[in-house]
Protein backbone atom coordinates (compact mmCIF):
# COMPACT_ATOMS: atom_id res chain seq x y z
CA UNK A 1 0.00 0.00 0.00
CA UNK A 2 0.91 3.61 -0.51
CA UNK A 3 0.77 6.15 2.26
CA UNK A 4 1.79 10.15 2.06
CA UNK A 5 3.92 10.72 5.16
CA UNK A 6 5.11 14.65 4.83
CA UNK A 7 4.33 14.88 1.43
CA UNK A 8 6.49 11.86 0.07
CA UNK A 9 4.82 8.60 -0.86
CA UNK A 10 6.34 6.18 0.96
CA UNK A 11 5.47 2.28 -0.02
CA UNK A 12 4.54 -0.65 2.64
CA UNK A 13 4.06 -4.56 2.10
CA UNK A 14 2.46 -4.89 5.28
CA UNK A 15 0.00 -3.64 7.55
CA UNK A 16 1.40 -0.66 10.33
CA UNK A 17 -0.29 1.22 12.75
CA UNK A 18 0.80 5.04 13.38
CA UNK A 19 3.06 4.11 16.31
CA UNK A 20 4.67 1.32 14.42
CA UNK A 21 5.36 3.94 11.96
CA UNK A 22 7.00 6.15 14.65
CA UNK A 23 8.99 3.08 15.88
CA UNK A 24 10.14 2.46 12.72
CA UNK A 25 11.47 5.84 12.27
CA UNK A 26 12.87 6.03 16.37
CA UNK A 27 10.19 8.92 16.43
CA UNK A 28 9.27 9.44 20.47
CA UNK A 29 5.43 9.17 20.25
CA UNK A 30 5.08 12.32 22.29
CA UNK A 31 7.20 14.57 20.97
CA UNK A 32 5.31 14.79 17.51
CA UNK A 33 1.54 15.73 16.13
CA UNK A 34 -0.17 13.62 14.02
CA UNK A 35 -2.63 14.64 11.28
CA UNK A 36 -4.76 11.61 9.15
CA UNK A 37 -6.48 12.90 5.87
CA UNK A 38 -6.47 16.22 7.76
CA UNK A 39 -7.91 14.69 11.44
CA UNK A 40 -5.95 15.08 14.29
CA UNK A 41 -5.10 11.69 15.58
CA UNK A 42 -4.44 12.07 19.82
CA UNK A 43 -1.19 10.50 21.02
CA UNK A 44 -3.58 7.81 22.82
CA UNK A 45 -5.18 6.53 19.48
CA UNK A 46 -1.62 5.73 17.59
CA UNK A 47 -1.50 2.22 19.09
CA UNK A 48 -5.30 1.35 17.45
CA UNK A 49 -5.11 3.98 14.49
CA UNK A 50 -4.16 1.72 11.21
CA UNK A 51 -2.62 3.19 8.17
CA UNK A 52 -4.77 2.07 4.68
CA UNK A 53 -3.90 2.49 1.19
CA UNK A 54 -4.14 6.19 -0.33
CA UNK A 55 -4.03 7.64 3.31
CA UNK A 56 -2.56 11.17 3.81
CA UNK A 57 0.13 11.35 7.21
CA UNK A 58 1.47 14.53 8.61
CA UNK A 59 3.81 13.96 11.62
CA UNK A 60 4.79 17.38 13.22
CA UNK A 61 6.60 18.80 15.50
CA UNK A 62 7.63 22.20 17.39
CA UNK A 63 10.70 23.84 16.06
CA UNK A 64 12.50 27.09 16.62
CA UNK A 65 10.67 30.05 15.23
CA UNK A 66 9.73 33.80 16.59
CA UNK B 1 6.63 50.62 43.41
CA UNK B 2 3.92 47.86 43.05
CA UNK B 3 5.10 44.73 40.56
CA UNK B 4 3.71 45.61 37.66
CA UNK B 5 1.97 42.78 36.66
CA UNK B 6 1.12 41.96 32.79
CA UNK B 7 -2.44 40.13 32.72
CA UNK B 8 -2.79 38.24 29.25
CA UNK B 9 -4.26 35.44 28.10
CA UNK B 10 -5.46 33.85 31.18
CA UNK B 11 -1.54 34.34 32.47
CA UNK B 12 -0.06 36.70 34.79
CA UNK B 13 3.24 38.08 33.62
CA UNK B 14 6.35 39.40 35.41
CA UNK B 15 7.99 40.23 32.72
CA UNK B 16 7.14 42.64 29.31
CA UNK B 17 9.77 40.84 26.84
CA UNK B 18 8.49 37.86 24.88
CA UNK B 19 11.15 35.96 23.30
CA UNK B 20 11.48 33.41 20.28
CA UNK B 21 13.59 30.17 19.86
CA UNK B 22 14.54 30.27 16.65
CA UNK B 23 18.08 31.30 14.88
CA UNK B 24 19.99 30.11 17.65
CA UNK B 25 23.98 28.98 16.86
CA UNK B 26 22.77 25.80 19.37
CA UNK B 27 19.42 25.71 21.01
CA UNK B 28 21.23 24.93 24.42
CA UNK B 29 21.52 28.36 25.10
CA UNK B 30 17.92 28.89 25.37
CA UNK B 31 17.41 27.96 28.72
CA UNK B 32 20.44 30.73 29.82
CA UNK B 33 18.37 33.17 27.62
CA UNK B 34 15.03 32.14 29.58
CA UNK B 35 16.77 32.94 32.27
CA UNK B 36 18.83 36.08 32.15
CA UNK B 37 15.82 37.45 30.33
CA UNK B 38 13.14 36.40 33.13
CA UNK B 39 11.08 36.21 29.94
CA UNK B 40 7.42 34.05 30.87
CA UNK B 41 6.14 33.67 27.26
CA UNK B 42 8.32 32.07 24.23
CA UNK B 43 7.35 31.47 20.93
CA UNK B 44 8.18 28.19 18.88
CA UNK B 45 6.82 26.90 15.15
CA UNK B 46 5.69 23.57 13.95
CA UNK B 47 6.89 22.17 10.78
CA UNK B 48 7.25 18.38 9.50
CA UNK B 49 9.29 16.28 11.06
CA UNK B 50 12.20 15.00 8.79
CA UNK B 51 12.93 11.66 8.85
CA UNK B 52 16.41 12.02 7.39
CA UNK B 53 18.00 14.59 9.42
CA UNK B 54 16.98 13.53 13.15
CA UNK B 55 17.90 16.58 14.68
CA UNK B 56 17.72 18.18 18.41
CA UNK B 57 14.30 18.63 19.91
CA UNK B 58 13.59 22.09 20.91
CA UNK B 59 10.84 21.55 23.39
CA UNK B 60 13.85 19.83 25.68
CA UNK B 61 15.44 23.14 25.96
CA UNK B 62 12.28 25.09 26.74
CA UNK B 63 11.89 25.42 30.71
CA UNK B 64 8.85 24.11 31.82
CA UNK B 65 7.35 27.25 33.61
CA UNK B 66 7.45 29.11 29.85
CA UNK B 67 4.15 29.79 28.48
CA UNK B 68 4.60 28.52 24.90
CA UNK B 69 3.12 30.44 22.08
CA UNK B 70 3.28 28.64 19.05
CA UNK B 71 3.04 30.45 15.70
CA UNK B 72 1.58 29.69 12.64
CA UNK B 73 4.36 30.31 10.36
CA UNK B 74 4.48 28.97 7.04
CA UNK B 75 0.45 29.52 6.69
CA UNK B 76 -0.66 31.64 3.75
CA UNK B 77 -4.35 31.19 4.26
CA UNK B 78 -6.29 31.37 7.04
CA UNK B 79 -7.29 28.35 6.70
CA UNK B 80 -3.72 26.86 6.87
CA UNK B 81 -3.16 29.32 10.35
CA UNK B 82 -6.27 27.45 11.40
CA UNK B 83 -5.07 24.18 10.80
CA UNK B 84 -1.64 24.84 12.47
CA UNK B 85 -3.08 26.24 15.02
CA UNK B 86 -5.47 23.25 15.94
CA UNK B 87 -2.54 20.91 15.57
CA UNK B 88 -0.12 23.11 17.82
CA UNK B 89 -3.07 22.63 20.41
CA UNK B 90 -3.40 19.11 20.23
CA UNK B 91 0.48 18.53 21.68
CA UNK B 92 -1.02 20.06 24.73
CA UNK B 93 0.75 23.36 25.19
CA UNK B 94 -1.96 25.02 25.47
CA UNK B 95 -4.54 27.52 23.93
CA UNK B 96 -2.48 30.31 22.64
CA UNK B 97 -1.58 31.09 19.22
CA UNK B 98 0.70 33.54 17.10
CA UNK B 99 -1.35 34.21 13.89
CA UNK B 100 1.22 35.08 11.20
CA UNK B 101 -0.38 34.49 7.59
CA UNK B 102 2.14 35.90 4.79
CA UNK B 103 2.67 34.85 1.23
CA UNK B 104 4.83 37.08 0.04
CA UNK B 105 8.53 36.20 0.65
CA UNK B 106 10.58 39.52 -0.11
CA UNK B 107 9.56 41.35 3.19
CA UNK B 108 7.34 38.59 4.89
CA UNK B 109 4.33 41.22 5.83
CA UNK B 110 1.33 39.75 6.92
CA UNK B 111 -1.63 39.64 5.28
CA UNK B 112 -4.85 41.41 7.45
CA UNK B 113 -7.40 40.40 5.99
CA UNK B 114 -6.57 36.09 6.29
CA UNK B 115 -5.15 37.31 9.61
CA UNK B 116 -8.73 38.38 10.99
CA UNK B 117 -10.77 35.44 9.55
CA UNK B 118 -8.22 33.34 11.35
CA UNK B 119 -8.75 34.91 14.23
CA UNK B 120 -12.47 35.04 14.70
CA UNK B 121 -12.76 31.20 13.46
CA UNK B 122 -9.74 30.42 16.71
CA UNK B 123 -11.19 32.86 19.42
CA UNK B 124 -14.52 30.99 18.74
CA UNK B 125 -12.44 27.62 19.49
CA UNK B 126 -11.33 28.97 22.81
CA UNK B 127 -7.74 30.04 21.13
CA UNK B 128 -6.15 32.88 22.57
CA UNK B 129 -5.41 34.77 19.79
CA UNK B 130 -1.97 36.71 19.18
CA UNK B 131 -2.33 37.95 15.84
CA UNK B 132 1.34 39.32 14.24
CA UNK B 133 -0.11 42.35 11.82
CA UNK B 134 1.41 45.59 9.84
CA UNK B 135 -0.01 48.64 12.46
CA UNK B 136 -2.93 49.53 10.37
CA UNK B 137 -6.10 50.71 12.33
CA UNK B 138 -8.83 49.15 10.73
CA UNK B 139 -7.44 45.59 10.45
CA UNK B 140 -6.31 46.14 14.53
CA UNK B 141 -10.11 46.70 14.79
CA UNK B 142 -11.14 44.22 12.92
CA UNK B 143 -9.16 42.24 15.19
CA UNK B 144 -10.77 43.62 18.16
CA UNK B 145 -14.11 42.96 16.94
CA UNK B 146 -12.85 39.04 16.20
CA UNK B 147 -12.08 38.56 19.92
CA UNK B 148 -8.22 38.76 19.77
CA UNK B 149 -6.47 39.11 23.23
CA UNK B 150 -3.62 41.32 21.79
CA UNK B 151 -2.40 43.07 18.86
CA UNK B 152 0.99 42.35 17.47
CA UNK B 153 2.05 44.87 15.18
CA UNK B 154 5.51 44.94 13.26
CA UNK B 155 8.09 47.56 14.14
CA UNK B 156 9.80 46.11 10.57
CA UNK B 157 9.78 43.08 8.39
CA UNK B 158 10.99 40.16 10.63
CA UNK B 159 14.53 39.49 10.88
CA UNK B 160 15.34 43.00 9.67
CA UNK B 161 16.58 44.91 13.03
CA UNK B 162 15.87 47.87 11.16
CA UNK B 163 13.96 49.17 14.54
CA UNK B 164 10.44 50.95 14.88
CA UNK B 165 10.10 52.04 10.85
CA UNK B 166 6.27 51.89 11.75
CA UNK B 167 6.34 53.70 14.88
CA UNK B 168 3.61 56.45 13.89
CA UNK B 169 1.10 54.19 13.15
CA UNK B 170 2.23 51.97 16.63
CA UNK B 171 1.20 54.84 18.28
CA UNK B 172 -2.03 55.13 17.16
CA UNK B 173 -2.85 51.40 17.34
CA UNK B 174 -1.85 52.56 21.37
CA UNK B 175 -3.75 55.22 21.56
CA UNK B 176 -6.86 53.90 20.19
CA UNK B 177 -7.13 50.04 20.59
CA UNK B 178 -8.66 48.88 23.56
CA UNK B 179 -6.29 46.03 23.47
CA UNK B 180 -2.52 45.30 24.56
CA UNK B 181 -0.20 46.37 21.87
CA UNK B 182 2.97 44.17 21.36
CA UNK B 183 5.39 45.04 19.56
CA UNK B 184 6.66 42.18 17.59
CA UNK B 185 9.35 41.88 14.33
CA UNK B 186 12.24 44.41 13.31
CA UNK B 187 13.15 45.13 16.73
CA UNK B 188 17.16 45.32 16.35
CA UNK B 189 18.57 46.60 19.59
CA UNK B 190 17.44 47.12 23.10
CA UNK B 191 17.31 51.01 22.71
CA UNK B 192 14.32 50.55 20.13
CA UNK B 193 12.46 47.89 22.82
CA UNK B 194 12.97 50.89 25.31
CA UNK B 195 11.32 53.71 23.10
CA UNK B 196 8.60 51.55 22.04
CA UNK B 197 7.37 50.70 25.58
CA UNK B 198 8.48 54.34 26.55
CA UNK B 199 5.58 55.21 24.46
CA UNK B 200 3.04 52.80 26.03
CA UNK B 201 3.82 49.64 24.45
CA UNK B 202 2.32 46.46 26.49
CA UNK B 203 5.13 44.35 25.47
CA UNK B 204 7.67 43.71 23.11
CA UNK B 205 8.74 40.21 21.24
CA UNK B 206 12.39 40.09 19.92
CA UNK B 207 13.73 36.73 18.65
CA UNK B 208 16.25 37.68 16.01
CA UNK B 209 18.12 40.41 17.97
CA UNK B 210 19.09 38.33 21.02
CA UNK B 211 19.58 35.01 18.92
CA UNK B 212 22.09 36.51 16.21
CA UNK B 213 24.22 38.65 18.99
CA UNK B 214 27.56 37.67 19.57
CA UNK B 215 26.26 36.60 23.15
CA UNK B 216 22.58 36.01 23.44
CA UNK B 217 22.41 35.58 26.75
CA UNK B 218 23.82 39.33 27.26
CA UNK B 219 21.79 40.86 24.54
CA UNK B 220 18.67 39.03 26.48
CA UNK B 221 19.60 40.95 29.87
CA UNK B 222 20.09 44.12 28.08
CA UNK B 223 16.52 43.83 26.23
CA UNK B 224 14.67 43.03 29.45
CA UNK B 225 16.47 45.64 31.16
CA UNK B 226 15.52 48.56 28.18
CA UNK B 227 11.93 46.60 28.46
CA UNK B 228 11.68 47.39 32.05
CA UNK B 229 13.01 51.12 31.82
CA UNK B 230 10.44 51.66 29.00
CA UNK B 231 7.94 50.52 30.73
CA UNK B 232 8.52 52.23 34.47
CA UNK B 233 9.69 55.78 31.80
CA UNK B 234 5.72 55.04 30.67
CA UNK B 235 4.00 54.55 34.12
CA UNK B 236 6.13 57.89 35.31
CA UNK B 237 4.40 60.31 32.25
CA UNK B 238 6.98 61.96 30.96
CA UNK B 239 6.43 66.14 30.58
CA UNK B 240 6.16 66.98 27.06
CA UNK B 241 9.02 69.06 25.31
CA UNK B 242 9.61 73.10 25.32
CA UNK B 243 11.28 75.03 22.73
CA UNK B 244 12.79 77.00 25.17
CA UNK B 245 15.07 76.26 27.89
CA UNK B 246 13.61 75.81 31.26
CA UNK B 247 16.44 76.25 34.48
CA UNK B 248 16.63 73.45 36.69
CA UNK B 249 18.43 75.48 39.42
CA UNK B 250 16.77 78.44 40.94
CA UNK B 251 17.65 81.67 39.21
CA UNK B 252 18.13 83.80 42.52
CA UNK B 253 20.99 84.05 44.83
CA UNK B 254 23.57 83.88 42.32
CA UNK B 255 27.07 84.91 43.52
CA UNK B 256 28.33 88.16 41.27
CA UNK B 257 31.32 90.31 41.10
CA UNK B 258 28.76 93.04 39.31
CA UNK B 259 25.62 93.29 40.23
CA UNK B 260 23.11 93.87 37.70
CA UNK B 261 25.24 92.57 34.99
CA UNK B 262 23.62 89.23 33.12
Amino acid sequence: MIIKINGEELNFDKELSIKDFLETKKISADAVVVELNQNIIPLEKYQTTWLTHKDNLEILRFVGGG
Amino acid sequence: MQDDIFEIGGKKLGSRLFIGTGKYASDSMIPDVCNSTGAGVITVALRRVDFNAITDNVMQHIPSHMQLMPNTSGARTSDEAIRIARLARATGCGNWIKIEVITDNKYLLPDGYQTAIATEVLTREGFAVFPYINPDLYVARDLVNAGAVAIMPLGAPIGTNRGLRTEEMIHILIDEIDLPIIVDAGIGKPSQACQAMEAGADACLVNTAIATSENPVLMGKAFAEAVRAGRHAFLAKARGTSKWASASSPLTGFIRNHEGQS
